[in-house]
C-alpha cells in the first residue's frame, strides 16, 4: 500500500498577518509560515498506518516557500520518502493551483491512498484533499478520524458528523481522505533527529509547469472589527443577562437551546 | 506507581558455595534475593546515566530531595525501582526531578541526577515517551525561540514599557560594555516584563552602557537541555552564539540563572565563551554608586534559585542587594543557601505542571510559600524569572493572598531608587 | 443566468438550520438577480421533507443507495445535477457534507469554489462572497465570477428561511454507485466530555467559591447547549476533573463562545483560550486581565448572573 500525504505551509497566526489595508492584499513575503496543523494530523495517521500494516509513506509538498524543514521533519517522524514539487511558485499560490499540481503528480505515481488535512486556515478557494480528489476523479471523504487497512485493497474509515455521529466507511482504493484528527496526537520529532535527517537524506525534487491561473483574480482581505479591550456591559444582573442573550442572538449562538 | 519485587531464590550459589536459608537463620529463614539487572544496565549504559549504578542505598538523598517531601521520590528510590526492573524510560519518575542538585550535595557516591536526567530523558523523547505538555514547550521553542509560544517578532516589545531607552544591538551599531541577555519569561510574561523594565531603569540610572539582542535573541535553552532536548539546546546555542558574535561587548549580563548556567558551562563547549554574570552579581558590585531614596519597611526573605545557588555557588550577591535596601529586615528561611528548597520550575518542571500534579501532594512552589509565611516574611524576593509567576500562583492557591507579595530583586531595588513608582508594596 | 442550487442536509430531526439559512438567502438573491431557486435533497423521504421549502423547484434523490449519507454517491448525483441545471450558485452548508461535496464538485466540474462563506452581498447585479479565513482573523471578499461558483456556507450566517413554499418536485434516479460503501452509522459511547470539541464553554474559576455552586454552572451550560470547563484552581480543589482544565498545563480550546466566570485571566490560562471566537468575561474586578482578552465584560456577581442567564435561555 502506497500512501501519499500532502503537506502545506500556512501563515503563522502567532505572528501578525501582514495586510496592505488599502489594496486588501496580503503581503506574503512578510509573513512567517508553519505547517498546517491538520496536515500534521494526516501525517500522523499515515504513520500509524505504516506501523500497523507496513504502508509506504511519501510526504509531498509544493514548493511555495521554504518547505524543506517540514519535509525533513516528516522524514524524522518516519515517512519513507519526501517529494518537493518545484516550479515558478510562491506563497501566494492558491489552493486550486496547488491541488492541480499535486493531482498531476499523484496521477503519474502509483498511490493507493492520499491523505491530507481536512482543511487549513487559508483555504479560501477550497480544501486541498477535496480538490485533488475532484481533479483525479477519485472517491473522497472528509472529516476522517481513523484510517485502517481492510482486506483486498480496501480501506476502512471513520467519518465524523456534527452531533458526534460517526460513519464507518469501506472504500476500495485509490481514495483521497481529508483527515480531521489522527488516532493519537502527532508525534514529536526531536531537533537532533531532524537535523541528522537533513544532513543524510535528500528530498526528491520534481519540477512542474505553472498551473492555470487562480480561480479568483481579485480577492480582497479585510480585518474584522478589532476586539481590543472588552466592551463593558453596564447595569444590574437582569440588564446584563438580557444583553448577553442579545449578544448570543447576534452571534447565532442561541438556537441550540 | 508500579510496585515491583525482587526475585526470591530458594538456594543461591555464591563462589561455588551453596547458600540456603538455614545457615544464616536467626528466627526464620532469611529470603535470598536475586535481581535481573538487565533493566538497570539498559539505563546505566546510556552515556551520562552511568552513575545511577553507583547508588548503595544509603538514603541520604531521600532526606533532602524536595520532590520526596511532596511525594514518593528520590535517587535512592529511582535506583531501587530500576534495580527491580521498572524501566526509568517508562516511569513517571523520569519527569519529576527538577534537577535542583540537592541530592548531589549529600550523596557519598556522587550519583549525579544532573547528568542522569537529561541523558535518560533524551532517550525517552526519542522513543516518543515524553509528556505532551513538555513537547508543546519544545515545539514552541523550536518554532518561536521561546517556550511560551509567543511571537518571535515581539521579543523586544517589552522595552516600550521600560520608560528608558533600551538599545537593541542591531540598531545601535556600536560596541557596548554590557550585553544584556534578557531571556524568555522576562521578555514575554507580564510579571517578567515588569521586572525587566525595572532592571532597564536601574541600568539607565547607573549609566550602564548596555544593549540587548532584541529579536535576534532566542531562548538560551538550558532547561530544554535538562528536560531531554539536547538537539534543540544546541540549535538555540548555535543561533545565540552566532548573533552574539556579530557584536562587540565586554561581558554578558543575564536575567536568568538558567541562562547563566548555560553561558558558564555549556556555551563555551560550543564555541561561545564570554565573561558572564547574573544581574545580581553585576549590581552587587555597583552598590556603592547606588542612590537609594526610599525604604521598604518590610520583612523580606530570599529564595535561592537552584541554578544560581547550588549549581553555581552564588549566595551572597542577591543578599547583599537586599541588605542594602533601606529599612528592609532580611530573614532567612530554614531552607536557604546550600539547603534551599526548589520552586519546582527547573529541569523542565515549568512545563510539566499538569503532569506532576498526579504524583505530588502539593506543588514545590506552594511548600516554599508556606515556609516563607512561616518565617513571617511579608515579601518573598526572587531573582529567577520562573519564580514570580510560580510563587504568585502559589500564594493564591495556598490562600495567602494579601499576606505575602512576590517580587523580583530588580523591582525592589528600582523601587528604593525611586524608579518604580508603579510598584504597589502593600 | 442559471438558478441558485441549494444542497440540503437533514438529520433525524429534519432539515438543518444551516440549510434553511441558505434557502432564505438564495430566495433573496434570486429575486434581485432574476433567477430561480432549486433545492437538492438526498435520501428516502426527501420529497416529503423538502416539499414545503420556499424554493421554485425540488430535486430529490430517494433511491436505495441514498438510504444513508454516502459522500461519494451524493457527489456523483450532485455532479450530474450541476452539469444538467448549470446553476449560477451552488450553496452547500459547510458541515461534513459541505467539506465532502464542495471541493469534490469543484474539482470534477471545474467550477471555482469559495469556502467558509459567511455572507453573500449583491451590488449592481454582482455578487461578492465574504469568506472567514485565518481562524476568523481576516475576512476575504471574493467577487463571484460571471459564470458562477460553488459556495460552502458557515452555519449561522443568516436567519433561517420560512417553510411556506410550494415547489415543483422532481425525483432523479440513475447509477450513482461508487467504490465507497457506508457500513454503519453509530453514536460512539460517551467518555468524559471533551472540552476541545465543544462550541460553547461555560468556564468557571476560583470565583465559583465552592463546589456547591457548580450546579449553577452545569445548569447554565445545559441551557446554552454547552459544556463546563474551568481554570486550574478548580481542578486543584478536586471540584472538576483534570480533563476540564483550560490553559497551558491543561487543554487548548477554540470554542465559538467562551464564557469566563470568576477567572482572573492569568497568562497560563489565556494561553489555552485566547483564540475563542467570542469571549465574555464575568468578573467582579473590572481590572482583571481577562478583560484584556475578552470581547465583552461585566462586573456583576457570577453567582447571580448564572441562574439569571440560565432562566432566560431556558424560557427563550
Ligand atoms: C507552570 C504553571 C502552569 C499553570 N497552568 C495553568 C493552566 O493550565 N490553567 C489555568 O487556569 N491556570 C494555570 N496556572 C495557574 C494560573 O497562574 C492562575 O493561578 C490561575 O489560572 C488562576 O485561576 P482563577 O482565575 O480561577 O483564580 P484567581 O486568579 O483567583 O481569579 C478569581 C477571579 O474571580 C473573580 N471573582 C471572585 N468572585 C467572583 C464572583 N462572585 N463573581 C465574579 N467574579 C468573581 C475575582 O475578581 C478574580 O479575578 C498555571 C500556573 C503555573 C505557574
Ligand atoms: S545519597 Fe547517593 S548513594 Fe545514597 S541513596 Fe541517594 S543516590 Fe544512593
Ligand atoms: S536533583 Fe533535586 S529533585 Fe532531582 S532527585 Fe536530586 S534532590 Fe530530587
Amino acid at each position: 500500500m502506497r500512501v501519499a500525504v500532502l503537506l502545506k505551509a500556512v501563515p503563522d497566526l502567532v505572528e501578525e498577518l501582514v495586510l496592505d489595508e488599502e489594496s486588501g492584499s496580503l503581503q506574503y513575503d512578510e509573513m512567517s509560515y508553519v505547517p498546517s496543523e491538520w496536515d500534521d494530523q494526516a501525517l500522523e495517521e499515515a504513520l500509524i498506518l505504516k506501523e500497523e500494516s507496513g504502508a509506504q509513506v511519501t510526504a509531498i509538498a509544493v514548493s511555495t516557500g521554504d518547505v524543506d524543514t517540514m519535509l525533513f521533519t516528516a522524514l524524522a517522524k518516519g515517512a519513507d520518502h519526501v517529494v518537493k514539487i518545484t516550479g515558478d511558485f510562491d506563497a501566494s499560490m492558491s489552493n486550486w493551483q496547488q491541488a492541480r499540481v499535486l493531482s498531476d503528480y499523484v496521477r503519474e505515481q502509483d498511490f493507493d491512498m492520499v491523505l491530507s488535512g481536512v482543511q487549513a486556515i487559508d483555504d479560501v478557494d477550497g480544501q486541498i484533499p477535496g480538490l485533488v480528489a475532484g481533479f483525479l476523479n477519485w472517491p473522497h471523504a472528509s472529516v476522517v478520524t481513523e484510517v485502517r487497512m481492510g482486506g483486498d485493497s480496501k480501506v476502512l474509515l471513520r467519518q465524523e458528523y456534527s452531533g458526534g455521529l460517526v460513519a464507518e466507511i469501506e472504500v476500495e482504493s485509490p481514495v483521497v481522505i481529508g483527515v480531521q484528527a489522527a488516532r493519537k496526537p502527532p508525534r514529536y520529532a526531536s531537533v537532533a533527529k531532524v537535523r541528522q535527517v537533513a544532513k543524510s537524506v535528500a528530498i526528491e525534487e520534481v519540477s512542474a509547469g505553472a498551473p492555470a491561473g487562480p480561480a479568483f483574480a481579485d480577492i480582497q482581505f479585510v480585518r474584522p472589527v478589532a476586539a481590543g479591550r472588552a466592551e463593558m456591559i453596564e447595569g444590574d444582573v437582569d440588564a446584563v443577562a438580557d444583553r448577553i442573550v442579545q449578544i448570543l442572538a447576534d452571534h447565532n449562538l442561541l438556537r441550540r437551546a | 506507581m508500579q510496585k515491583a519485587k525482587a526475585i526470591e531464590l530458594e538456594i543461591a550459589v555464591v563462589d561455588g558455595v551453596e547458600l540456603n536459608g538455614t545457615w544464616n537463620r536467626m528466627f526464620e529463614p532469611r529470603v535470598i534475593s536475586e535481581y535481573d539487572l538487565s533493566v538497570l544496565e539498559e539505563i546505566t549504559n546510556i552515556p551520562g546515566a552511568e552513575s545511577l549504578g553507583y547508588c548503595y542505598q544509603c538514603g541520604k538523598c531521600t532526606a533532602v530531595c524536595p520532590v520526596d517531601s511532596v511525594g514518593d521520590y528520590s535517587p535512592r528510590k529511582i535506583f531501587r525501582r530500576t534495580q527491580l526492573g521498572i524501566s526509568l524510560l517508562d516511569s513517571p519518575d523520569l519527569w519529576l526531578c527538577t534537577t535542583c542538585r540537592n541530592c548531589l550535595r549529600v550523596c557519598p557516591k556522587e550519583v549525579n541526577m544532573i547528568d542522569i536526567m537529561p541523558a535518560v530523558r533524551e532517550q525517552a523523547v526519542l522513543e516518543g515517551k515524553a509528556p505532551a505538555e513538555l513537547l508543546t514547550a519544545f515545539e514552541n521553542t523550536a518554532r518561536y525561540g521561546n517556550p511560551i509560544g509567543e511571537s518571535a517578532r515581539k521579543r523586544a516589545d517589552w522595552t516600550k514599557t521600560a520608560g528608558v531607552p533600551v538599545p537593541v544591538m542591531s540598531q545601535k551599531k556600536a560596541p557596548v560594555d554590557v550585553l544584556w541577555f534578557v531571556e524568555c519569561y522576562p521578555a514575554y510574561h507580564p510579571r517578567g516584563k515588569e521586572a525587566s523594565a525595572a532592571l532597564a531603569r536601574i541600568f539607565a540610572a547607573l549609566g550602564v552602557d548596555f544593549g540587548i539582542l532584541g529579536t535576534e535573541e532566542k531562548c538560551a535553552g538550558d532547561s530544554q537541555r535538562m528536560a531531554g532536548e539536547r538537539g534543540l539546546f544546541e540549535m538555540l546555542a548555535e543561533h545565540n552564539i552566532k548573533m552574539l558574535s556579530k557584536y562587540r561587548f565586554n561581558e554578558i549580563v543575564v536575567t536568568d540563572p538558567h541562562a547563566y548556567n548555560a553561558f558558564l558551562h555549556e556555551y563555551p563547549k560550543l564555541g561561545g565563551e564570554w565573561p558572564v554574570r547574573h544581574y545580581t552579581q553585576f549590581l552587587a558590585e555597583k552598590l556603592a554608586g547606588v542612590n537609594f531614596v526610599k525604604g521598604i519597611k518590610k520583612r523580606i526573605t530570599f529564595h535561592d534559585p537552584c541554578y544560581l545557588g547550588r549549581h553555581n555557588g552564588e549566595y551572597e550577591a542577591p543578599r547583599s542587594l537586599l541588605r542594602a535596601l533601606p529599612d528592609v529586615e532580611l530573614v532567612e528561611m530554614g531552607h536557604c543557601k546550600q539547603t534551599s528548597y526548589c520552586c519546582g520550575g527547573g529541569g523542565g518542571g515549568m512545563w510539566l505542571d499538569g503532569f506532576t500534579r498526579d504524583y505530588a501532594s502539593e506543588r514545590l512552589s506552594e511548600r516554599r510559600v508556606k515556609e516563607a509565611v512561616e518565617y513571617g516574611a511579608e515579601i518573598l524576593a526572587v531573582s529567577c524569572p520562573y519564580e514570580v509567576p510560580r510563587f504568585e500562583d502559589a500564594v493564591k492557591s495556598t490562600g495567602h493572598d494579601g499576606q505575602i507579595q512576590v517580587m523580583d530583586i530588580a523591582e525592589l531595588m528600582a523601587y528604593c531608587m525611586g524608579l518604580n513608582e508603579g510598584l504597589a508594596i502593600s | 443566468m442559471g438558478p441558485i442550487l441549494i444542497v440540503t442536509e437533514s438529520t433525524a430531526s429534519g432539515i438543518t438550520d444551516s440549510t434553511k439559512e441558505c434557502v432564505g438567502k438564495a430566495k433573496e438573491l434570486a429575486k434581485v438577480l432574476g433567477t430561480s431557486t432549486v433545492a437538492l435533497g438526498f435520501g428516502p423521504g426527501a420529497v416529503d421533507r423538502l416539499r414545503r421549502l420556499d424554493v421554485n423547484k425540488v430535486i430529490a434523490a430517494e433511491d436505495g443507495e441514498f438510504a444513508v449519507y454516502n459522500p461519494a454517491v451524493c457527489e456523483n448525483a450532485l455532479v450530474q445535477v450541476v452539469a444538467e441545471t448549470a446553476p449560477f450558485l451552488t450553496m452547500i452548508p459547510n458541515t461534513t457534507m459541505g467539506l465532502d461535496l464542495g471541493a469534490g464538485l469543484a474539482g470534477r466540474n471545474n467550477i471555482p469554489l469559495i469556502a467558509y462563506c459567511s455572507d453573500l452581498q449583491e451590488q449592481d447585479g454582482k455578487i461578492t462572497a465574504v469568506s472567514q479565513v485565518f481562524a476568523g482573523k481576516l475576512l476575504a471578499r471574493v467577487p463571484v465570477p460571471g459564470d458562477g461558483a460553488i459556495v460552502t456556507v458557515l452555519p449561522g450566517s443568516w436567519p433561517t428561511g420560512e417553510e411556506t413554499g410550494d415547489p415543483v418536485v422532481e425525483t432523479i434516479s440513475g447509477d450513482y454507485s461508487s467504490r465507497m460503501r457506508v457500513i454503519r452509522v453509530i453514536e460512539p459511547e460517551k467518555g468524559d466530555v471533551d472540552i476541545t470539541k465543544a462550541d460553547i464553554l461555560v468556564s468557571v474559576g476560583r470565583g465559583i467559591e465552592s463546589p456547591d455552586n457548580l450546579p449553577l454552572a452545569d445548569e447554565l451550560a445545559e441551557a446554552m447547549g454547552g459544556v463546563v470547563s474551568c481554570s486550574r484552581p478548580v481542578v486543584d480543589a478536586g471540584w472538576l476533573p483534570k480533563a476540564r482544565q483550560v490553559g497551558k498545563s491543561g487543554q487548548t480550546v477554540k470554542p465559538k463562545l467562551y464564557l469566563a466566570c470568576g477567572i482572573s485571566g492569568a497568562p497560563e490560562h489565556l494561553q489555552g483560550m485566547r483564540d475563542a471566537d467570542l469571549i465574555i468575561a464575568v468578573n467582579t474586578d473590572e481590572e482583571a486581565s481577562i478583560m484584556e482578552a475578552a470581547h465583552f465584560g461585566t462586573t456583576v456577581d457570577m453567582l447571580d448572573l448564572m441562574p439569571a442567564l440560565a432562566e432566560r435561555l431556558r424560557g427563550g
